[in-house]
């Protein structure tokens, strides 16, 4: 009988945030569709009302089906059978209970029969399902793939695909990666080409990695135009099941995540249809659908640390050792208090970036439908570059947090926790995905390094500076303020040197203390809220200090000469 | 064929104190259960027959479903539950004359309200977890005079008239059938109810009884509810039943409870005993002593 939305005081605290209120009525667009549906809110607290009953819903199948099923899913895992995907008895149990309670669609518009719930309660949503099941976390979460035909899509698409996920509870599938495009998805090879007499698109060839590949609606990155081999000759696709003309060769026997099939798939004059605009494939749609799937895995890593942190909070009390619970030592609190400023601190941004992402977000739908006011498109591009600086950082900081806090998860529990018979030990495993797939850590930084060397962290932080904290994290403002100071003056002498592989080399180190200085921010501001954010406040800012010291010294005593002994590992 | 009729089924649930969480004040001075000191739920066996009325919606277009039941304001919570869950309304029977039933006087006043209902099919539980008793669902079959199924596990459906039913006996099942209206009353071993639909929630979650809006201090959806009558449940009294006073509450209840306890099985060691004469001998003796057989 658990619930993980009203056991966390963490989702009130941010359904409550300031930004909520623009959230939710630019989403409701002024609260429009109240008199057309029965179940729109009528005003914001019906709204916020509203999330909380769908959360709590959902909590309840998280707490009670999802997380009892987590185990058994952990040892049956997919099969294939003729070709096709058979989930383990224990995910089709979880499918049907979401898709019972009405909870596909979650933030899918009430016109195609979607609950209209705003981002920020999808990704809470991606947590707690996440905290029961990383696995099954990713069918969940591949409602992505909705999102962004909601996005890109013509009406026709919309209104076949969209309302499928509603009203069947259609899982989604994004079929981007083959054996040589992976991170270098310029690469596609996968072919599409009009079919004259059948006046359909059909698309030819092989997809590997592919999560959930036989879900019943697939987005399909492929090559739409003949002799190209780069990013410009590639387009979105459309598939649907029905046509049964994909088979999944195999299923990839994985270290974690077992829940989630991950396919190689075989494409045979399989008919689709275009998404959007010819040629935009990568440039466009898959940059987006990568840009929720990222905010996605930030959500997972949070889950999955929640998870964790309990397990050990919960091993390190009952366990006695020495005559006394382990949580008496230090070195187990210590352990135990850190765990819990890392999560705080990966929720804290998680939500954070969700707001900008979805208030642009919002801003470019309701720009489909009427002009926006200059001050609205000003606000936009405001939110739009927020947005676009937090999710790489966001992935980056909450998939490393995740993996260190599912690592000392297991040191808490000692030698039990290396045994099957506790779930940290599936946590690990699990945990190991979230800094890899939907792009490494080292593509994090790729994508927010730009982000350190315009600026724009830094201003970002320069915000925060000024801004007004509770008296008991006042001492911290000294601290982050010294901390930007180092932080700008390591950046200045990597950029004075004008050489970009000396960026390179340096970039996750410079990318990572804007991370350390922004996200403990981000809990000084939540500190005022209550104790158990203050303590994470004072914990997390405290550590940074001597995280930054640290990378500081490295960067402002390196020059160019030093990347060499590094280099030299290439002729070994 | 009766198909072509839609149903109209009524399902008997009741709100109980969570008996799982038994403390010190579980009984109050008149030797009545304090439903005060206890998390009120839903009955479990009940959401079990709420399940079973659903499918038969499910299964019979234009069957509707209400839930009936008795108890203080605050049972308007299970009307609310059903509605979340795919009923399409339900009644409130509630009166300070109604205190205090027994199970006698529990079935007289539902069987008054069923009369003016008139259901074609009547689901309850089993029985409720804070009586244990399995009394009301037969005994509002008897004071109504129709069929009753007890023990039903799966109501299957129709075959011509008779509504066929499996049933969860001790050595087995047995399959029934029997003409409607009559009562069924499910077994927890049947299909657990299905979770609360998210789009139903946000539906209904402004549903009231007038009691409940009656004691609100402001009604801040109150233009709300007189645009959607749905968003009111019914509240049925003495008056609204016909019911005489003598059979109701506690001069209509024979029955008293004396005391509640909380009894804690521990069990302090194994023993293992063989298919053995001795062995078996052994235990029986010894269960004899503990007065556990004889």
């Amino acid at each position: 009988m658990a619930n993980f939305f009203l056991d966390n005081k963490d989702f009130l605290y941010h359904l409550s945030h300031p930004l909520m209120k623009k959230i939710v009525e630019l989403r409701e667009r002024g609260f429009e569709d109240k008199d057309k549906y029965d179940y729109a809110p009528v005003d914001y607290e019906d709204a916020i009302e509203n999330y909380k009953q769908v959360l709590t819903i959902l909590g309840e199948i998280c707490g009670d089906v999802i997380a009892v099923n987590a185990e058994s899913v952990d040892h049956e895992g997919p099969k294939v059978v003729n070709d096709r995907v058979v989930y383990a008895r224990g995910t089709q149990e979880n499918h049907e209970a979401l898709a019972k309670a009405g909870l596909y669609g979650i933030s899918l518009p009430r016109r195609y029969g979607g609950l209209n719930c705003p981002l920020t309660c999808f990704v809470m949503s991606n947590e707690m399902v996440s905290r029961a099941d990383v696995g099954f976390e990713n069918i969940w979460g591949l409602q992505d793939c909705a999102e962004t035909l909601n996005e890109f899509a013509s009406e026709d698409i919309k209104q076949e695909y969209l309302t499928k996920v509603c009203y069947e509870a259609a899982t989604c599938a994004m079929d981007l990666t083959e054996p040589d495009a992976g991170s270098d998805l310029q690469a596609v090879m996968l072919k599409a080409h009009w079919d004259e007499d059948k006046q359909t698109w059909l698309l030819n060839g092989v997809k590997r990695f592919i999560t959930n590949g036989d879900g019943e609606i697939s987005l399909v990155l492929a090559r739409s135009e003949e002799g190209t081999t780069d990013a410009r000759g590639l387009s979105m696709f459309v598939y649907d099941k029905k046509h049964l003309a994909t088979k999944v060769r195999r299923i990839e026997n994985k270290m974690g995540i077992k829940g989630s099939p991950t396919c190689e798939l075989v494409f045979t004059d399989a008919p689709a249809k275009l998404v959007g605009d010819r040629k935009m494939g990568l440039i466009k749609y898959v940059m987006a659908l990568m840009n929720a799937a990222r905010l996605g895995i930030g959500a997972q890593s949070t889950g999955l640390s929640e998870a964790a942190y309990r397990e050990a909070l919960k091993y390190a009390n009952e366990r006695k050792q020495f005559g006394k619970p382990i949580i008496e030592f230090p070195a187990v609190y210590e352990m135990l208090a850190n765990m819990r400023a890392k999560v705080h601190a990966s929720r804290a941004m998680l939500y954070e970036t969700t707001r900008f992402v979805e208030i642009y977000k919002t801003y470019e739908a309701i720009a489909k439908e009427r002009k926006l006011e200059p001050e609205e498109r000003a606000e936009m591009k405001f939110y739009s570059k927020l947005a676009d600086a937090f999710t790489p950082l966001l992935k980056l900081m909450s998939s490393e947090y995740c993996n260190q806090v599912a690592y000392d998860a297991i040191q808490i529990h000692g030698g039990s926790g290396y045994m099957k018979d506790y779930p940290v030990e599936r946590l690990y495993r699990d945990a190991r995905i979230t800094n890899i797939y939907e792009g490494t850590s080292q593509l994090q930084v790729v994508a927010a390094i730009r982000h350190v060397t315009t600026g724009t962290y830094l201003n970002k932080m320069r915000e925060y500076e000024v801004g007004e904290y509770c008296p008991d994290v006042s001492h911290l403002q000294k601290l982050q303020s010294s901390m930007i100071d180092k932080y700008s003056a390591a950046v200045e002498t990597v950029t004075s040197k004008n050489d970009n592989e000396f960026i390179d080399f340096h970039a996750r180190r410079m990318v990572e203390m804007a991370g350390h200085i922004i996200l403990g921010y981000l809990l000084m501001i939540q500190a005022a809220e209550n104790d158990d954010y203050r303590l994470s406040a004072e914990i997390y800012v405290k550590n940074s200090v001597a995280e930054i010291e640290k990378i500081y010294t490295f960067i402002i005593n390196s020059d160019l000469a030093d990347m060499d002994p590094f280099k030299m590992i290439k002729e070994a | 064929m009766l198909m072509n009729k839609p149903l109209k089924i009524v399902v008997l649930a009741k709100q109980v104190p969570d008996t799982r969480n038994v403390g010190k004040d579980a009984m109050k001075a008149d030797e009545t259960v304090n439903r005060a000191a206890l998390p009120a739920i839903f009955n479990p066996e009940d959401l079990n027959a709420l399940e079973q009325a659903l499918r038969l919606k499910d299964k019979y277009e234009g069957t509707t479903v209400h839930i009936l039941t008795m108890g203080p304001y605050r049972a308007a919570d299970i009307i609310r539950e059903g509605l979340f869950r795919g009923t399409d309304g339900g009644i409130l029977l509630t009166d300070r004359k109604f205190a205090g039933s027994d199970t006698l006087a529990t079935s007289y006043a539902l069987a008054c309200a069923l009369k003016k209902i008139n259901p074609d099919l009547i689901i309850a539980g089993r029985q409720a977890i804070d009586g244990d008793t399995a009394q009301v669902g037969p005994q509002v079959a008897e004071k109504l005079d129709i069929p009753q199924v007890t023990y039903a596990e799966e109501i299957i459906g129709f075959e011509g008239d008779e509504l066929i039913i499996k049933r969860r006996l001790d050595r087995g099942i047995e399959t029934v059938a029997s003409t409607i209206p009559m009562v069924v009353t499910v077994n927890g071993s049947a299909p657990e109810c299905r979770p609360r639909h998210a789009k139903l929630v946000m539906k209904y979650k402004h549903a009231k009884t007038i009691s409940e809006v009656q004691n609100l201090e402001e009604d801040y959806y109150m233009n709300l509810r007189k645009s959607r009558d749905y968003l009111t449940i019914s509240e049925w009294g003495v008056a609204d039943v016909d019911a005489e006073d003598p059979q109701l509450g506690l001069t209509g209840s024979p029955t008293k409870v004396k005391k509640i306890e909380n009894v804690v099985f521990q069990a302090k060691e194994a023993k293992k005993i063989t298919s053995s004469e001795e062995d078996i001998s052994g235990l029986v003796k010894e269960l004899i002593a503990s007065h556990t057989l004889g």
